[in-house]
């Protein structure tokens, strides 16, 4: 036999007629997919690689230079491997031979085609439309033009009123000419809006200077060897040096019609993208599809993926259609119109109009759903409304409202502030997860994130110390557009439940529920064994309900209140013992010298909470090393009370007039072992001069002349909080007494991990004052459950010594090689 | 395989796990509210967290540090975090648990 013939292993030939956003967005996708099934050819008419059209109107205005708008540089064809054909028009498609046919004469084979050709701008059939001096508004070479002519300046008209027309009418305007927009019917856009919006939109363009002719139909170009003027049916005219037309927009369907491929108004391709020939596929605006056609980008892409999808012979996608909605691109004029924003029979209609501010929005339900829109003025909740509307929500809840949109914020930041959206794309938000602003806003835009849990699992912002919470839901609002409802009057407690953190404390008061497991069950749990959400919520609700009974679960507990220290980033821990008021003596700081010398600490550091901490530690060691310390623990682990910082006051001080070292020490023995929703710092500085910085602490106390001044609610750390003044008292006891009593209130009502900033934030100053300092009896009462909660808590350090406490420090077994 | 006894599933608390030292790095066993026992690797894929230290629920452990939720039948990370740690055959027989290690190649 003869030597076998080697098998040309030809890769299969795609040809892209059409180089622009719809076409090449499916290139993109189809190389993300398959990378190498195809050798791709291009081509495309227009001169340019692919550019952003939507870029259009800045580039005319002159607030955007053309190269700003290339989506796809001509490195990217080459780095693709893409072969682009640019100023080449396809002029027939030969579907037996399978090949196309180019203007200047070249033919291609293809073994799949793809008509991406777009749209022309269509041209009112009236005499005279082909005056030098006529324009249409679709491409680059017409942008071009029209800055050339704008250039002499006179009077521009345009001819149509819908988004393209006032697009150019604002870009001509910027340029500097003299311009009047011609629609035929009452209002300006109004395919996106009613007559009171289409008012206040001509409104605010008359006053940036571009003039309405409203209800003329043209009649005539006038002029002989150039546009000069427009005639009307009722025999008006204006004169105009420029003439426009943005009438609207005719898919480009010449070369599949004249191929015999089935075309209505645009070429019909059924869910796949595919038209009646399976070789050929169309997207773009030259499509129609189950009897639409588009002309916004949004579909577009959501055709270039299902249409990439089949030609990367995946053939699993389906595209269905989309739901469009439109905003209107003129700097400083905000407009937002989606779906049916007309209303009608069996409609209902809720609508806001401010003119004093230029506001108006109007929104159309049906059933309880949201059918349609338009924003003027405000259109913050534009993104908002159209998910609403897309996903078909049952707004019954909340419809009264509906225009406002929901402003909530999270517990913590200040009131009505949005810091969050102040900041720079690149500032961190999440610090353990090192998670950028940027990122975040990507993730809710991209993924249409909605809720915090959300945006926890995609990102993991927020999802492991919770400090940045608050500015994460600032994001969350700022960047879903004024709706973001982070505290519904029912928030569940976690994914495991649907109940509520107060109706979760509710029951184990209620059904006296001792101990995590128990609630668990008797709540029904989703999942039985809880998540690292809820377990230690409802372990510290159970503590705070059931002092004395309540089991205090230690697997319910984050591992540093578990080992009793805190862990590294690289496994150790950390020993703080506690060193009252941050006053010492020269034995307890050579005992901490000698621990941490005999057991070799890495680093002795001094805290920000004006004591030791000793870093470094193994925890098998940790037991051994509370034994030689042979202190109390600091809590510096703990959701508990930290520190009491001080400052030297009248003992030494020259300026102090209170003695702040003996309370500060007073205070820290009385607060010693009180777990909290969070932690808990307190500070007493001797005078106003408040060296102990008292007026970012939780509780901070202030000595003056007549006696004591207590502020609550301040935070140093992110999210800085001046600390509000609660009272002034005159003696020790007194302070003792308030600021059990606060404490004590906080822990009964504060949600777990929320601090006291936002805490004295949401329940009101005024309130907490009456209830812990006019009220002597109620404040009695709240120290009095106080004092009997730090009863039945022991020093974890002197139980672990005694063996009493069990912290697991060394392994289960040790097996040998 | 060899079978390694480990000691009372009791000493093991339920909803959290204890760590073994072994020649192959410290293995975690983890205790859920069925008293199943899991044993993966003591190093979470992220950053190397004592999973030995984390919450356990169901078929599931949290990692201490960063709290990454890793399947502990499959050893996997969940979404949106991906990485794994080598999973271990674990046996209970009247309360023992007992650990299958590969034998050492030599
Ligand atoms: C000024 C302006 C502003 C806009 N603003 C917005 C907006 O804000 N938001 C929005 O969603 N949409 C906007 N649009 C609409 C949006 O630009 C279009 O929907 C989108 O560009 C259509 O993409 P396409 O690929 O279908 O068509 P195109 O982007 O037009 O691409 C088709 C390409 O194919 C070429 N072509 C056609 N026939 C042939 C042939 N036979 N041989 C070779 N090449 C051919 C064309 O020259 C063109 O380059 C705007 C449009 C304009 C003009
Ligand atoms: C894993 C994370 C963290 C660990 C392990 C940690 C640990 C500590 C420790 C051990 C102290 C000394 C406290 C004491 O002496 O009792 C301390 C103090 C402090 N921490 Fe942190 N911390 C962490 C995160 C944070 C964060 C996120 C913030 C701010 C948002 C913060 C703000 C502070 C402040 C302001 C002090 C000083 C307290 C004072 O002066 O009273 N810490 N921290
Ligand atoms: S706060 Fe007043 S008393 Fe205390 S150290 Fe400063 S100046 Fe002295
Ligand atoms: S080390 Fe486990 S989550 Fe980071």
């Amino acid at each position: 036999m003869m030597n076998p013939v080697p098998i040309q292993h030809r890769k299969a030939r795609l040809v892209v007629v059409g180089n622009g956003m719809a076409g090449i967005r499916a290139v993109e996708e189809l190389l993300k997919m398959a990378p190498e099934i195809y050798e791709i050819t291009v081509f495309g008419d227009e001169p340019h690689p692919n550019y952003n059209r939507i870029l259009l109107t800045p580039v005319l205005a002159g607030e955007m230079a053309l190269e700003e708008t290339i989506l796809n540089p001509l490195d990217w064809y080459a780095e693709h491997g893409v072969t682009l054909h640019t100023g080449s028009r396809v002029t027939a498609i030969d579907r037996v031979r399978r090949q196309v046919l180019t203007e200047d004469g070249r033919t291609t084979p293809y073994d799949r085609l793809l008509l991406a050709t777009g749209a022309a701008a269509a041209i009112a059939p009236i005499p005279g439309n082909h005056l030098p001096g006529v324009f249409s508004y679709r491409d680059m070479a017409d942008v071009e033009q029209l800055t050339h002519s704008s250039d002499l300046g006179g009077e521009a008209v345009v001819i149509g009123g819908g988004l393209l027309g006032l697009e150019v009418a604002h870009g001509l305007r910027a340029r500097g000419m003299g311009v009047t927009v011609v629609h035929r019917r009452a209002w300006p856009l109004d395919k996106q809006l009613d007559a009171r919006g289409g008012k206040l939109l001509q409104t605010a363009m008359e006053a940036r200077g571009v003039r309405f002719l409203l209800g003329k139909e043209s009649a005539a170009v006038l002029g002989d060897t150039h546009v000069s003027g427009l005639r009307f049916t009722d025999g008006s005219e204006i004169p105009a040096d420029v003439l426009v037309m943005t009438i609207g927009i005719r898919p480009r369907i010449e070369i599949a019609q004249a191929a015999g491929l089935q075309c209505e108004a645009g070429i019909l391709v059924d869910d796949t993208l595919q038209t009646y020939d399976p070789r050929i596929y169309a997207v773009g605006e030259c499509v129609q599809h189950r009897g639409q056609t588009y002309g916004l980008v949004a579909p577009l892409f959501e055709q270039a993926k299902v249409a990439a999808n089949h030609l990367a012979e995946y053939g699993r996608m389906r595209y269905q259609g989309s739901v469009t909605s439109t905003k209107l691109k003129v700097t400083g004029i905000e407009l937002f119109s989606a779906g049916d924003f007309m209303g009608g029979d069996h409609c209902e209609e809720v609508t806001l109009l401010d003119s004093s501010q230029g506001i108006y929005k109007k929104v159309i339900l049906r059933d309880n759903k949201v059918v349609g829109g338009l924003l003027y003025g405000d259109t913050s909740i534009g993104p908002w409304l159209f998910q609403l509307m897309r996903d078909g929500t049952d707004v019954s809840a909340f419809r009264d409202n509906i225009v406002f949109g929901e402003t909530h914020l999270g517990d913590s930041g200040h009131a009505g502030e949005n810091q969050a959206s102040r900041l720079a794309d690149g500032a961190e938000i999440c610090g353990c997860n090192g998670i950028a602003k940027g990122s975040i806003v990507k993730a809710i835009r991209e993924q249409g994130l909605f809720t915090l849990e959300e945006v926890r699992k995609c990102t993991k912002a927020s999802a492991s110390c919770g400090s940045c919470t608050g500015l994460v839901e600032q994001l969350l609002a700022s960047t879903l557009g004024g709706f973001y409802d982070s505290a519904p009057k029912k928030k569940a407690l976690c994914g495991c439940t649907e109940l509520s953190h107060q109706e979760v404390r509710d029951a184990i008061l209620a059904e006296r529920l001792l101990s995590v497991r128990q609630t668990l069950a008797y709540l029904d749990w989703r999942h039985p064994g809880g998540c690292a959400t809820c377990r230690p919520a409802i372990n510290y609700y159970v503590r705070t309900a059931w002092p004395a009974e309540g089991l205090d679960d230690a697997q319910s507990r984050f591992i540093n209140e578990r080992a009793h220290a805190n862990i590294q980033r690289d496994g150790t821990y950390s020993v703080v013992p506690r060193i009252y008021g941050g006053v010492t003596s020269p034995a307890a700081l050579k005992r901490i010298a000698e621990v941490a010398e005999r057991h070799n600490v890495p680093m002795v550091k001094i805290t920000g909470g004006q004591r030791l901490d000793l870093l470094g530690v193994k925890k098998e060691d940790l037991p051994q090393i509370w034994a030689d310390l042979d202190m109390p623990s600091g809590h510096a682990y703990g959701k508990a009370l930290r520190t009491v910082k001080s400052c030297v006051g009248t003992d030494f001080c020259r300026f102090g007039v209170q003695d702040s070292t003996r309370l500060a020490i007073a205070l820290e023995r009385g607060l010693e072992r009180m777990w909290a929703p969070h932690k808990v710092k307190l500070a007493v500085s001797g005078c106003p001069r408040n060296c102990a910085e008292s007026t970012i602490k939780d509780f901070g106390i202030i000595g003056v002349d007549s006696g004591w001044e207590l502020y609550v609610g301040g935070n140093g750390g992110m999210k800085v909080r001046a600390a509000d003044l609660l009272c002034k008292v005159k003696t020790h006891e007194e302070v003792l007494e308030v600021a059990k009593a606060f404490l004590q209130m906080y822990r009964e009502d504060a949600q777990y991990l929320e601090r006291t900033a936002p805490w004295v934030e949401r329940v009101g100053l005024d309130h907490i004052k009456a209830v812990v300092v006019e009220d002597l009896e109620s404040r009695r009462q709240f120290a009095a459950r106080m004092e009997f909660a730090l009863s039945q808590e022991k020093d974890p350090w002197a139980e672990a010594i005694s063996g009493r406490l069990d912290i697991h420090a060394a392994p289960l077994r040790r097996i040998p090689a | 395989m060899e079978w390694l006894a480990l000691g009372n599933i009791e000493e093991i608390p339920a909803l959290g796990g204890r760590y073994v030292e072994t020649p192959q790095g410290q293995i975690a066993l983890l205790r859920n509210e069925n008293d199943e026992v899991f044993a993966v690797s003591n190093r979470c894929p992220h950053r190397g967290g004592p999973l030995s230290e984390g919450f356990v629920s169901g078929k599931t452990v949290f990692c201490p540090l960063h709290n990454w939720q890793i399947d502990l039948e499959k050893g996997e990370a969940m979404a949106p975090d991906h990485g794994c740690v080598k999973t271990f055959p674990v046996r209970i027989e009247e309360q023992q648990v007992w650990l299958g290690l590969e034998k050492a190649t030599p």
